[in-house]
């Protein structure tokens, strides 16, 4: 009955003393310098960079195929260290954050159907172009929120995908998830937003959603010349000469406004 | 000889792994979008395949059928092969970093092929000689590297075809290897 057991024991024992006798005898040492550079890397694998993540953006830095600043998810400290290994410059990259730029929940904007398939923005989008009645809004069923690496977008309870600031890094999985295609990647310097996508007539808005920008230019009026501009009855910041946060108090229907959210509460308070 | 022959040709074509038996469909599906990478798969996985065939026919005739233990041949040979491809990288490394690289990312992924193990399983079901497994395990991989590379040549062409949206990338991949294995069912009967 032992002898099984014994076998398979055996067997075990002699591959793991081989591999690591050829590993001790044969391996290749790892490069020290893709090792220093993987230690400063922030380990979220969120691919941000472009590459399949932190471990292959080392390596292509180690090897001088890639350059350090890329990583979206990096404080500036970190890029430094890296860049003073490679014995490169770091590029100063304008730190970004994503906005969802929609601001109808179930009490301002209106469905036209009801959907009770799969809980997923990408498959109810396959189904008549998704159920809010404006062909611009969040869909409300966060596929956003599962693609962030950082847990920085939440669902609010009125079916609408809130970006966390504080949480966000910028790494743009959500731009490439969301099917409406209505989540940006701004500058983080920016103060205030348009939480709005459609350039429809603002009366066309108005029947299905109490919260869109209405086209009024009351913002581009207050703005300086060039700050925001209007894309049909859709106002447009420009983030190369971004308006001041006061202007935000000019906009009748609040669409204007700063990104700033409440913190959001830690995993272990939500019970998710 | 004759019998050698009608081995190899049922491998390769009449019960081609992939095709005929259904392992290793999750590599056919995954590395087979250019031909490039089917081909670095597909020797990576004759190297291996042929390898552990002789590994594990060895493991088979000298501890298992001795001591009277085939009943745990799925344990043992998942743990030779996963060694043995672990010590090939290294010494591949170090020895020919052209082949290892040109092999890259797919030998470790080749740990987990259903298809080396399904391989060596089979021919300790059918108790060939230690020979007849290695030609088997042999044939049977140069099986699954024509198949990648015939499936990988028609993701090639349909990339450029007009598909329906609903069926783009994944669906009509799967509705393309359906009747690509429809077609080798044509060789059913070949070679005894």
């Amino acid at each position: 009955m032992f002898t099984p057991i014994l076998i398979l024991t055996a067997i075990g024992l002699f591959i793991a003393f081989a591999v690591a006798i050829i590993v001790r005898y044969f391996g290749m040492p790892e490069d020290p310098l893709k090792q220093q550079i993987t230690d400063l890397m922030p380990g979220a694998n969120c691919g941000g960079c472009g590459f399949a993540g932190c471990g292959a953006y080392a390596t292509a830095m180690a090897e001088g195929k890639a350059k350090p600043g890329k990583c979206p998810s990096m404080n500036s400290e970190n890029a430094a260290k890296i860049a003073e290994l490679l014995g490169v410059t770091v590029e100063k990259s304008e730190p970004m954050v994503a906005i969802v730029c929609c601001s109808g929940d179930d009490n301002t904007a209106s469905r036209n159907a009801f959907y009770n398939g799969v809980n997923n923005c990408r498959d109810a989008m396959q189904i008549d172009a998704g159920t809010k009645s404006c062909s611009y809004g969040c869909l409300g069923l966060g596929s956003c929120a599962n693609a962030c690496p950082f847990h920085a977008i939440e669902m609010t309870p009125q079916h609408l995908a809130v970006v966390h600031p504080e949480l966000c890094t910028g790494c743009g999985k959500c731009v490439d998830t969301c099917p409406k295609n209505i989540i940006k990647l701004v500058p983080r310097s920016a103060k205030i937003h348009v939480f709005c996508s459609s350039p429809l007539r603002g009366a066309e808005k108005r029947k299905v959603c109490k919260s869109g920008c209405i086209g009024c230019q009351k913002c581009k009026k207050a703005a300086e010349e060039g700050q925001i501009e209007m894309n049909g009855s859709l106002a447009v910041i420009n983030y190369e000469n971004p308006p001041a946060a006061e202007i935000a108090s000019q906009c009748p229907t609040h669409v204007l406004r700063s990104n700033e959210t409440t913190p959001k509460k830690s995993k272990e308070e939500t019970n998710e | 000889m004759g019998e050698i022959i009608s081995l190899v040709v049922g491998a390769i074509l009449v019960n081609n792994f992939v095709l005929s038996r259904i392992l290793g469909i999750c590599p056919f599906l995954g590395v087979s979008k250019k031909t490039s990478t089917a081909l670095g798969m597909g020797g990576a996985v004759i190297f291996v395949m042929t390898l552990s065939g002789f590994v594990t026919s060895v493991i088979n005739h000298l501890i298992l059928i001795p001591y009277n233990i085939v009943y745990l041949q799925t344990i043992i040979f998942i743990l030779v092969i996963a060694g043995l491809v672990q010590v090939v990288e290294i010494l591949l490394q170090r020895f020919s970093p052209k082949l290892y690289h040109a092999l890259g990312i797919y030998l470790p992924l080749i740990t987990t092929n259903c298809a080396v193990l399904g391989s060596a399983i089979i021919c300790t079901k059918e108790n060939s000689s230690i020979i007849t497994s290695v030609i088997f395990c042999f044939a049977s991989a140069i099986g699954f590297a024509l198949a990648l590379l015939i499936f990988s040549s028609l993701r090639e062409k349909l990339d450029l075809a007009k598909v329906p949206e609903s069926f783009k990338g994944t669906p009509i991949a799967l509705v393309t290897a359906g009747l690509l294995a429809m077609a080798f069912m044509g060789f059913a009967g070949l070679a005894g």
